[in-house]
């Protein structure tokens, strides 16, 4: 019996196997597949450019390491740490290590040619921000809150530790002068100064004369300079024991009344830098006799680092001329350098500028020249040099977080002829090729053009529409405030609009606010909903084909909460209520014709607010209209009519996840083996929450049998719970998806050490046991509306699975019409997406399936989920920091487009059941026409032969 | 008969008109009277035989669809329950047959149909063979799983209801 069992099994496995092998050929990467890599926002920038390839060295706010090709901006190399951790430092050591200092007091040197780790020394463990100095000597020196390490930058060593105070020092300065380190910190109240043997790591320290409760302070070549609050600046040589303070008034050395300044913390060797409140920048100097200025900037500038230049110090200044220009600024010891005097044309599109870092070298003509390196307010990385932009980086685009798609254009008549004609020699030209491959007489020359014309094929990046609907504009909303318009053929930037009112620290969505059906001439819009930087609501309508900002509008409220409603006026604007933090509802757009569309439609509208902090989750119905007062617009009373508690000491909210308003499902029948139905239980408003027991912050407090996790299934309409199951010995992070009448969770089962993926299933019973005559007869209920309200006998079923890898992000495919099956696009924490055929996910696998059951597909039980090495959809690329997948339908049936984004962005299609509605990409149709053609001319003379040949016969 | 004759040493064969013709006929004698009584004898036994044997062959024929279903059952049984080319083909085959000797009924019996022959009993059958091979042949459509009997059947694209509530919302830590 066994043996028998195995002998039908392996088929049918085989079968499965078979079914699940969409990979792609080697060939074929990059056919309509593309990967951009990024880096995110520049903190931190070394040059080195002494020798061999000239390079950039920069850290990002993303807890990137990468070095960047100083001619194009390209990567040479980079290395992805641990987001959780951000670099609070970057040095180049010994002229070969790139050195960073993680906030987890991780120090970690790269090889520059490769990028490779050589050494890494772990200093400390507690998160708290620390900065990174580059000692004369060539070591490495780490001050945090008062501790300074000395590490040896040849292998990481540690060559001595200095505990400075017990205090922890909340800002601090350093600066070293010969054989000395001197450190000033402010612990709150007082200021500390210490002195430091740099070769033994003995530390004395010193007194001041007077006690000082400074604003801000610095440290520069031995010299301490402070603002203290009465406006006046001290100053101190830090030598012997105590060390003599002297006072400045700030207004007679400036010579203008100011009310208030800051020292800035940018290093200049025996200066600094203070900042007024009108905007002016003075350039300090400091030495043993005192402070004088040595140079005035009016108006806002942004200042770089300081280099050393033929003993004295140069530092670069940029001011905005206008919305276009940038003038750059090098300003020299006391003198501005007049030859490095330049305005260089800038994107205006770019905010302004938030950092610079600054490089010297020597020009051809051996003048000195100047380059500066400037990360924008969106993000954007640029090199400046000789009055233009070398090159320029989108690093926003490492932070998407949120996207919609767009429709490209129709395709207009009158195409010009030239243009067909070169189509066609292309056309024929490739398909020669093609022919040639196919039969293996191409050669080595021909092949490689043949994959290039593959991949560069123009019809790719066409600003229309194709009939399968594979090119469109995938719009994404960054977290710096800019969107980008993307073009699905290879990844091209089609438009880029940075809107500066947006606030970067509240959640920013990307709405469609209207998708024309009718007027196709007409351009889809996008409401962008974000927060402006006081904190209340900010909208923007922008054009998703051109970029174009259309209205922006400030609003007076914050926005909890925006609902899309399943109406759209005659202009085909789709009707959104936005809801505030008091829970009243606003209506756009705030037209007549709006307002009666959902006067007619609002006691149909629910809305629910989970709360994770209190553990509940609330809902609420529009009530009636409210006079808006003088702020106009149409405002809306809501009133709370559920609310589900859950028990605060045992559960918290992990997960909610809902289906996708705009999925599509094809049917609600389930046709099973042996021919029975059941009906899919598809309700819209049905939400899955998942809660967890609440994680005891104590290291190893978890204890396997006391941790739960519970799904609940709950009708957001009326409350109801309508299913509840509880998983024990599983934690969190939960990750869910929701489609149709099925979610699928994963979580970690903290027993087996494993991830555990499970599926519920939600069928309706109520319509069971109506027989065929009467569906014959009269189409079965189904033009009837579904109400949450009218009770229905559910059945939910129910598996779990072993996952063999810990999940990032979840995500599931969707097609045009919901009739191809669907495949589970997980992001693992390998940075890579695995499409997993739901019919892994079954609940009705069995060990055993009956026949029937392995007519219709259902894949005999197995403890884990298989992931094949072909079911890899980034094949070799990696999405690093996987943050999400988004899929798009094409608009042919079998296809779907996947679009995954996390520090790098990569786009790809998948066809969960194969492509059956279209031949293979690579379909000879020469070779086929070919055949054709040959066949005729066959018969033709064939024909003719027999013709004669008959005559012949009959003469005989 | 036949054989009788032949047993006989000598006969006289009074039917014979071309051997006695040279002598006259006895008085009283008509010639044409014994013919005609001998040949309406005759004529009745040939027809009575005819008829007889045209109601036997149309029970024959009757009855022969009755051996065609043990065959088409067989064929079926061997054919298996999945769908596929050669069950289809015997399955269209074995409903295809009875239909067109149903059709074609009229002309099977034509030749057998007269006035003393009754046909009408033999076609019932035929009739009946044929329905009942029809029948074989739709309940292998069944078991094929090609009939629309099931529920599945008639609601396998039905779509999903509209909503009339609408909700959505959101997760706030």
């Amino acid at each position: 019996m066994g043996s028998w069992r195995r002998w039908v099994l392996a088929p049918a496995l085989l079968l499965v196997v078979l079914a699940a092998c969409d990979a792609i050929y080697e060939d074929q990467v990059g056919l309509w597949d593309w990967h951009q890599e990024y880096i995110g926002k520049v903190t931190h920038a070394v040059f080195q450019t002494a020798s061999g390839k000239k390079r950039v060295i920069v850290a990002t706010e993303k807890s990137v390491v990468a070095s960047l090709n100083l001619r194009s901006g390209e990567i040479f190399w980079r290395q992805v740490l641990e987001e959780s951790e951000p670099i609070d430092g970057l040095q180049v050591a010994l002229g070969k290590y790139a050195v960073s200092l993680s906030r987890g007091g991780s120090l970690r040197s790269f090889h520059l040619p490769d990028g490779s780790l050589i050494w890494e020394t772990s200093l400390y463990t507690s998160p708290s921000p620390a900065q990174l100095f580059l000692l004369p000597s060539d070591d490495l020196l780490v001050l945090k809150q008062g501790i300074v390490y000395v590490v040896s930058s040849a292998d990481g060593r540690l060559l001595w530790t200095a505990d400075l105070l017990d205090e922890r020092l909340a800002q601090t300065s350093l600066s070293f002068e010969g054989k000395n380190i001197y450190v000033a910190g402010f612990s709150g109240s007082s200021i500390a100064l210490f002195r430091i043997d740099a070769s033994t790591g003995a530390f004395t320290t010193l007194k001041t004369t007077e006690p000082l409760n400074p604003s801000s302070f610095v440290l520069s070549s031995g010299v301490f300079a402070a603002l203290d609050t009465q406006g006046d600046i001290v100053t101190g040589l830090m030598e012997g024991e105590v060390v003599e303070l002297q006072k400045t008034s700030l207004a007679t050395l400036l010579d203008s009344p100011v009310s208030s300044a800051q020292l800035l913390p940018d290093k200049i060797p025996g200066g600094c830098v203070l900042s007024t409140d009108g905007g002016s920048i003075f350039v300090l100097g400091l030495d043993k006799k005192g402070v004088e200025v040595l140079q005035q900037i009016q108006g806002p500038a942004v200042v770089s680092n300081s280099i050393v230049l033929d003993g004295t110090f140069a530092q670069s200044f940029l001011q905005r001329v206008n919305s276009k220009e940038i003038r750059v600024r090098v300003l020299s010891g006391k003198e501005w350098i007049e030859t490095a005097e330049e305005t260089v044309e800038v994107d205006p599109n770019k905010g302004g500028v938030q950092k610079v870092f600054m490089n010297a070298y020597i020009k051809t003509d051996r003048s000195r020249g100047f380059r500066v390196l400037i990360v924008g307010q969106d993000h954007s990385l640029a090199l400046l040099q000789q009055g233009k932009v070398v090159w320029s980086r989108e690093e926003a685009l490492a932070s998407v977080v949120d996207t919609l798609t767009a429709e490209l254009p129709l395709e207009k008549a009158g195409v010009s002829v030239a243009e067909v004609e070169h189509d066609l020699y292309e056309w024929l030209k490739g398909h020669v090729l093609r022919l040639k491959s196919t039969l293996m007489l191409a050669t080595a020359e021909e092949q490689t053009a043949l994959q290039a014309l593959r991949l560069n094929n123009a019809d790719k990046t066409k600003m229309t529409r194709d009939h399968n609907g594979f090119r469109k504009l995938i719009v994404v909303l960054t977290s710096s405030g800019k969107l980008f318009a993307l073009h699905t053929g290879n990844g091209g930037i089609v438009w880029s609009r940075f809107i500066p009112e947006l606030s970067t620290k509240g959640s920013l969505k990307l709405y469609p606010w209207r998708i024309p059906h009718k007027h196709v001439d007409e351009n889809p819009v996008a409401l962008v909903l974000g927060s402006s930087h006081d904190g209340t609501g900010f909208a923007a309508w922008v054009d998703m084909l051109t970029g174009s900002v259309q209205e922006t509008l400030a609003l007076p409220y914050s926005v909890k909460l925006a609902l899309a409603l399943p109406l759209v006026d005659s202009s085909e604007r789709r009707l959104h209520l936005l809801i505030d933090d008091q829970n009243k509802a606003h209506l756009y757009p705030t037209s007549d014709e709006s307002l009666s569309l959902f006067e007619k439609y609002m006691q149909n509208v629910y809305f629910y607010i989970a709360d994770k902090g209190a553990g509940q989750i609330e809902g609420y119905n529009i009530k009636s209209q409210i006079d808006s007062g003088e702020e106009g617009g149409l405002v809306f009373l809501s009133q709370k009519i559920w609310s589900v508690l859950f028990p605060k000491d045992s559960e918290t909210i992990a997960a909610i996840t809902t289906r996708r308003a705009d999925e599509m499902v094809h049917t609600q029948a389930k046709v099973l083996g042996n021919r029975d139905v059941w009906y899919k239980y598809l309700n819209k408003n049905m939400v899955f929450v998942a809660t967890v027991t609440p994680q005891d912050s104590r290291v190893g407090a978890a204890n396997p049998e006391e941790t739960w996790l519970v799904a609940y299934l709950i009708d957001s309409v009326t409350g109801q719970i309508l299913h509840r199951v509880s998983h024990a010995h599983a934690q969190g992070p939960v990750h869910a998806v929701f489609s149709e009448n099925w979610v699928v969770y994963c979580y970690f089962n903290v027993r087996n050490h494993r991830h555990e993926m499970s599926v519920l299933e939600v069928y309706d019973k109520s319509a069971d046991g109506k027989d065929v005559l009467q569906l014959m007869l009269g189409r079965y209920n189904a033009s009837v509306p579904f109400s949450s309200f009218s009770p229905r006998n559910l059945e939910v079923k129910g598996q779990s699975y072993f996952f063999p890898s810990t999940v990032r992000t979840m995500s599931v495919t969707f097609t045009a019409r919901g009739i191809t099956g669907k495949q589970i696009l997980v992001g693992t924490i390998g940075n890579q997406v695995i499409a997993l055929d739901k019919r892994f996910l079954d609940p009705r696998r069995s060990a055993d399936p009956t026949p029937m059951e392995r007519e219709e597909g259902v894949i005999p039980l197995s403890e884990g989920l298989p992931v094949f090495p072909q079911s890899y959809l980034t094949h070799a690329a990696r999405v690093e920091e996987l943050r999400g997948i988004i899929s798009v339908p094409a608009r042919l049936e079998s296809t779907c487009l996947v679009f995954a984004y996390g520090i790098d962005l990569f786009f790809t299609r998948t066809a969960p059941s194969r492509t059956y509605d279209s031949l293979t990409e690579d379909f000879s149709y020469a070779l086929l026409l070919i055949t054709i053609v040959v066949l005729v001319v066959a018969i033709a003379v064939s024909m003719v032969l027999s013709q004669r040949k008959e005559l012949r016969e009959k003469w005989k | 008969m036949e054989r009788g004759s032949k047993a006989r040493k000598w006969a006289i064969d009074f039917g014979d008109g071309a051997s006695s013709r040279e002598v006259a006929d006895p008085p009283g004698y008509s010639r044409g009277a014994s013919s005609e009584i001998e040949d309406a004898s005759a004529a009745r036994q040939k027809e009575k035989v005819e008829a007889s044997w045209k109601q036997q062959k149309a029970w024959e024929i009757a009855q022969a669809p009755f051996r065609n279903l043990f065959m088409m059952g067989f064929m079926m049984w061997m054919a298996g329950n999945t769908v596929h080319l050669f069950s289809i083909g015997i399955t269209f085959s074995a409903l295809w047959q009875p239909i067109s000797a149903l059709q074609g009924i009229g002309k099977v019996f034509e030749p057998y149909k007269d006035a003393r022959t009754d046909v009408l009993m033999p076609k019932l059958l035929f009739i009946a063979m044929n329905l009942v091979a029809l029948g074989m042949g739709l309940w292998k459509l069944n078991s094929l799983g090609l009939l629309p009997t099931h529920a599945s059947d008639w609601v396998s694209s039905l779509p999903p209801p509209q909503m009339v509530e609408f909700s959505g919302g959101v997760l706030s830590s």
